[in-house]
């Protein structure tokens, strides 16, 4: 079932992956070679437009489109975001672990086709052994002269610089990411300007996911043709989802998409169903931020298009499993203290609105709920994102307040019932 | 000239510049957008979400914040569609959640933008039933300010202005979410000369000052519009008052000077209006020796008679007056007539010899305005620390500098624009000409500094770095600056109504309106209306103490004017009032020189007088009475009239206005200043005046001298004058004086961080603390004038650390 373009040499090589050595013996740096000595940076770019590969952090963005935006002013930068901080996401730390030189060289070809000369990984705080090896690659790589003056006998120059956050789940969010490596708070920025115009330092910048940028190699190898050629159109490629929760086998599985939410989660090679047999009650199909589905869906195909049509995601893979025996208010309101605790206090909405829906959550688990409560939650909701709609508005800077509303909303659109006994029973929530 | 465009709100066409706020487009036409982090004179962030309309574009309408949002030809606006409503609705009710509603003894309630905006588009009624957030309130953040983390919505005006705008980036956000709150950081007081803005600019009660603490409630305060009286920057503000007691000033937002801003000595320093220390009655020396209170019948007849008595025996040359930088235009002018038609003198003096050039200051050709720093490329500031002398105006240079000016700083120390200057040079007080010579040739590492220079135009804001310096050297650094193509200069001096007080012709060689006293014609014209004048120059302000010490003068009248404290060598200011025959002094408090004068009449001061002043660009504004004064107390020009009316005398000052007509016919640079239009509208802004003479630059810089060690005797903020001292909160805020030493020199002194050392002056000695001070030019020591330690302006002193 796995597909094979960046689990590949992990999956082959379980013991070694992530030292150069292995890497340039499974053909590492080639596609960087190439870039440089056969394709002008358009020629990188075109592949990369040619392959319709969407951007892995969240939004779906065509990574072509994005790189097409950056203003012309020099000096420009290339920001990796390995600040991967989504509630159930954990597929970068393995990229990063297990195959950090496919980082580099993809964020090599990246900087040449960009005319970037810095670049930076920004690295989540927790993400100490990651760190450690995408460090000692970036170290291996310099050393192999595929970082610094004159990469692979070309007149190419790269600097990369791994930088460590510190642990805010705000700083994953592309201008919180550019404030905090510059040393500020990390707050969101107003767009616009976006980052392509002004972003790092005021610069142009463009910011991109770890496995985003893991795919270029691969992309530059066979061409981006060939990467168009895998998986159903606007899904093209392979995809990386952290499957959690109550399944049988959790852990990350690469993927061509186009299959269903039924193969993805009860497929013997994949999630492998339900733990001891329960069953299935809820999903998150992208991340905490994600609306989540519920059994009726379980054939839907699992694609980008097909999930904003039912008003939800894929957002970062993370497709966190729920059964039947889930109490789906204390659900929502770890999700809700998550992103209440998150919140990075800069704007209204989102710094006032996510602490007062745990609040009143927790209200409701303490059994002191009101009826009242839960068109209040609504209303709280609708006032961080207007209308509730997909994809949601927001009154807010970034859309971390509007992430907070997703639970509320499904709970409420899928198991109205079960949150009504808990603020009726009086006091039985205990 | 920006591209025009039109848009489109709530249906309205409306036209404005390419690029400007919508949030202020929108105001500009009638449509108020409700806001709490946007100010005009700050950075958008965009946080408070408060400004939210919708804006249509290719996928529908958007929620957009309009404070950051520029406008654009077609933009299609909506600000009170449902959505907008419901959306600000929504923003309100989250901020009002956690708000203690405490407005009962909160000092903003009936002033406040979250009260006023709650009625206006807030919700009706409360749906928080949860624990509200709690923080220990208040805390103090400064000797002045407190803060209230629980009234605080976190608009980040505060720590906007204390980082843009003022350059004391103190406070900040701290920690996040539910937790943000604005702090000082650990063990750092938010120890700006500026925090008070602070205060006024926060759109709820979370930062208060003492000094207006719980002392009024808006809707009981009495208010008029004037200009401050403590430097000659002249910010215009409100001054505030709660039954006939001065509460509170407030900034206004004057965009040709202080834009909103007040520095905290400008903003607080107004509790001496109310001192129990302000004289309320006459005061006359008696046999035995000792000042009693009198009639103003008494003691006028006293000061009559003794100036009389002088005239007479020893001619009216034998008498000087000092004084009127600290008064209104008006009173200074009566006092320059009263002085010269009068008494029949020219030793007068509005200046303390602490200034520049009387003509340098009021007719330097190319004079600048404070604005034109906004269109400066290149900004050299060869003069005082604008942060300690001029505060505001280093507001504005800082401004300048964010709009992209170069600025290149010439000082003998560490000065507070270096942060922000391109070019921060050093030189040992007294070598200014090397400096300068330097500087013209332009080589070696001089070169980028006179490249930047040439990055014109050009301002050069120019005046004494300190008092132990050549006043000429000043004018030879402008007479360099305006060899650059379009340079202007603004020559700067200190103190309040200084600039007024010459342009009425307090001076030994001006006559009112900036008229050179040398000049015939213009003592023909004066004389047409003073009477008949006695020809020539008088002395300064140094050549009436020396000739009061050598006995050729004998009587001095002192108008709000305090040599004993304020002249650079005390003593001998001293020893000249105590060796004169008559001393007449004018004033709000027994000073220095007023406890040894024979007879002292309580004046009115600021707020409690109407008049004119002129700022040091030349801008003439209004100060208007607000509170009665206290005791006997009556204006300074009525009792100038009533003194000359007892010699014979009418100087014709029937009131302040009376006085500002005369002035408009009889001094040429102030014809056609209306005093009635100053307190309308544009008039608000005051009136730039023109600068009829030009004066001609010295060529030549000042000789050199120097010595071992000299003395770089500067001015700092917070001084022991009598407006500080005399106002309760304040009072503390003045430090004591210590030397600072460059650590070469107190290396080879012996001296360390904190030692004792006697600095011997040109008039005397005081014993100080050093501190350790690299920002020195190596060779030159430090020493705060206005601290209380004199030791005389002379340039060369000795230091020597005591056992």
């Amino acid at each position: 079932m796995t597909a094979g373009i960046l689990f590949a040499r992990m999956e082959a090589h379980r013991a070694d992956s992530h030292t150069l050595e292995r890497y340039l013996a499974t053909g590492g740096y080639d596609a960087l070679r190439r870039a440089l000595a056969e394709m002008t940076p358009d020629q990188v770019t075109a592949e990369v437009k040619a392959s319709n590969l969407r951007g892995r952090g969240g939004a779906g963005f065509p990574c072509g489109v994005k790189w097409g935006f950056l203003a012309a002013a020099t000096p420009r930068y290339l920001v990796v975001n390995a600040d991967e901080s989504e509630p159930g996401t954990f597929k970068d730390r393995q990229l990063l672990e297990r195959d950090p030189h496919q980082l580099v060289e993809g964020a090599a070809i990246a900087a040449y086709a960009l005319g970037v000369h810095q670049a930076f990984v920004y690295v989540r705080g927790e993400y100490a052994r990651p760190a450690r090896r995408l460090q000692r690659a970036v170290e291996e790589a310099y050393a192999a002269g595929f970082l610094g003056r004159g990469i692979a006998g070309s007149g190419f120059d790269l600097d990369l610089t791994v930088h460590l956050g510190a642990g805010a789940y705000i700083c994953g969010e592309e201008t919180a990411l550019l404030n905090s490596l510059e040393g500020r708070r990390g707050e969101p920025r107003i767009r616009p300007p976006f980052p392509a115009v002004a972003g790092l330092y005021g610069r142009p910048t463009i910011v991109n996911n770890v496995e985003t940028i893991s795919n270029l190699p691969w992309i530059i190898t066979h061409g981006g043709t060939a990467y168009d050629a895998i998986g159903p159109e606007g899904s093209r490629g392979t995809r990386l989802f952290s499957l959690s929760g109550h399944v049988r086998r959790p852990g990350n599985y690469e993927v061509v998409m186009g299959l269903t939410w039924r193969d993805l989660i009860f497929g013997e090679h994949l999630g492998g169903g339900m733990r001891a047999g329960r069953g299935l009650k809820a999903w998150i199909p992208g991340g905490a931020s994600a609306p989540w589905l519920v059994p009726e869906h379980l054939d839907e195909p699992v694609t980008i298009d097909d999930a904003a049509r039912l008003g939800t995601m894929l957002g970062s893979g993370a497709v966190i499993v729920m059964d039947e025996t889930t109490d789906v208010v204390a659900a929502a309101l770890s999700i809700v203290r998550f992103f209440a605790h998150e919140s990075c206090g800069q704007c209204t909405p989102c710094r006032e609105g996510t602490t007062w829906m745990q609040r009143v959550l927790e209200r409701i688990l303490r059994g002191a709920g009101r009826p009242a409560d839960l068109d209040l939650l609504l209303d709280i909701s609708d006032n961080i994102s207007p209308g509730l709609r997909w994809p949601p508005a927001q009154t807010t800077i970034c859309p971390l307040g509007p992430s907070a509303t997703a639970p509320i909303v499904s709970i409420m659109r899928h198991f109205r019932p079960e949150v009504e006994a808990r603020v009726t029973r009086g006091g039985a929530g205990g | 000239m920006a591209e025009r465009v039109t848009l489109t709100i709530d249906g309205r066409p409306v036209e404005a510049e390419a690029g400007e706020l919508l949030i202020a487009v929108a105001q500009r036409s009638g449509n108020y957008i409700p806001r709490f982090c946007w100010h005009p004179r700050l950075d958008p962030v965009g946080m408070c979400r408060m400004c939210l309309v919708e804006i249509e574009g290719p996928r529908g309408r958007a929620l957009t914040t309009s404070c950051t949002t520029r406008v654009a030809e077609g933009m299609v606006v909506h600000t009170a569609s449902d959505v907008v409503e419901k959306a600000q609705e929504g923003v309100l009710e989250f901020l009002l959640i956690n708000h203690p509603l405490d407005c009962p003894v909160c000092d903003k309630g009936g002033e406040c933008p979250l009260q006023d905006q709650t009625m206006a588009c807030g919700p009706g009624e409360s749906r928080y039933v949860e624990e509200k957030r709690h923080f220990a309130k208040p805390i103090p953040i400064s000797d002045l300010v407190l803060l209230d983390r629980e009234r605080c919505i976190l608009c980040a005006r505060c720590t906007r202005f204390a980082d843009e705008v003022a350059g004391d980036p103190l406070i900040e956000f701290v920690s996040r979410g539910n937790d943000t709150q604005v702090l000082t950081f650990p063990g750092e007081p938010f120890a700006s000369y500026f925090s008070g803005n602070t205060v006024q600019v926060c759109p709820v009660g979370a930062l208060t000052a003492i000094p207006y603490r719980f002392r009024a409630r808006p809707w009981d305060l009495e208010a008029v519009e004037s200009t401050c009286p403590h430097c000659s920057v002249g910010c215009r503000i409100a001054v505030q008052a709660s039954a006939n007691e001065v509460v509170r000033f407030l900034g206004v937002d004057n965009a040709p000077t202080n834009q909103g801003w007040l520095c905290d000595k400008g903003r607080f320093g107004f509790e001496y209006l109310r001192s129990p220390e302000r004289l309320i009655a006459p005061l006359v020396r008696g046999k035995d020796g000792e000042l009693h209170a009198a009639t103003w019948g008494e003691a006028l007849d006293r000061a009559a008679t003794g100036l009389r008595r002088v005239i007479d025996g020893s001619g009216a040359d034998a008498v000087a007056g000092l004084g009127g930088a600290r008064s209104t235009n008006e009173e200074a002018y009566a006092f320059g007539k009263f002085l010269r038609a009068t008494v029949g003198t020219n030793h007068l003096d509005a200046r303390l010899d602490d200034a520049l050039g009387a003509r340098f200051l009021t007719a330097s050709p190319h004079r600048a305005a404070i604005d034109d720093l906004d269109g400066a490329g290149a900004i050299l500031l060869w003069g005082p620390d604008l942060k300690e002398e001029l505060p505001v105006l280093y507001l504005r240079v800082r401004g300048a500098v964010r709009r992209g000016a170069g600025l290149v700083v010439v000082h003998p120390r560490g000065n507070g624009l270096d942060p922000v200057a391109a070019h921060s040079l050093r030189y040992r007080p007294g070598e200014g000409a090397a400096m300068l010579r330097r500087l013209s040739e332009g080589e070696g590492d001089a070169a980028s500094v006179r490249a930047a220079l040439e990055r014109g135009p050009l301002v050069a804001i120019v005046g004494r770095t300190g008092l132990a310096e050549d006043p000429g050297l000043a004018e030879a650094v402008a007479a360099f600056a305006e060899g650059f193509a379009g340079a202007k200069v603004l020559p700067v001096t200190r103190r309040g109504n200084l600039y007024g007080g010459l342009d009425m012709g307090v001076a030994p060689d001006l006559l009112p309106g900036r008229v050179p006293a040398a000049d015939p014609a213009a003592r023909e014209a004066l004389e047409a209306r003073w009477g008949g004048l006695s020809g020539g120059e008088g002395e300064d302000a140094a050549g009436i103490i020396t000739g009061l010490g050598e006995g050729r003068i004998r009587a001095l009248v002192l108008l709000g004017c305090d040599p004993a404290a304020d002249f650079p060598d005390p003593a001998r200011a001293v020893a000249a009032l105590e060796g004169a025959e008559l001393v007449v002094a004018v004033d709000l408090f027994l000073t220095e020189s007023a406890r040894r004068a024979d007879v002292v009449f309580p004046a009115l001061g600021f707020a409690e007088v109407e008049g004119t002043v002129t700022n040091l660009e030349g801008r003439v504004q209004k100060v208007n009475r607000l509170v009665p004064g206290p005791g006997q107390a009556r204006p300074a020009h009525e009792i100038l009239e009533d003194l000359a009316t007892r010699l014979g005398h009418r100087i014709g000052a029937e009131s302040a206005e009376a006085l500002a007509a005369e002035v408009a016919e009889v001094a040429p640079a102030y014809a056609g200043v209306a005093w009635d239009t100053l307190d309308r509208g544009a008039g608000r802004e005051g009136r730039l005046l023109p600068v009829p003479v030009p004066y001609r630059l010295p060529l030549e810089a000042p000789q050199e001298e120097s010595g071992d060690l000299v003395l770089h005797l500067a001015r700092v903020l917070y001084d022991r004058g009598t407006m500080l001292q005399q106002g309760g909160s304040p009072a503390g805020l003045a430090g004591e004086p210590v030397l600072g030493l460059h650590p070469a020199d107190a290396a080879r002194l012996g001296a360390a961080e904190g030692s004792r050392v006697r600095l011997t002056g040109s008039a005397g000695s005081a014993e100080l603390t050093a501190a350790l001070d690299p920002s020195l030019a190596p060779g030159t020591v430090y020493l705060a004038a206005n601290l209380g330690a004199a030791v005389g302006p002379g340039l060369r002193v000795d230091v020597e650390v005591l056992p």
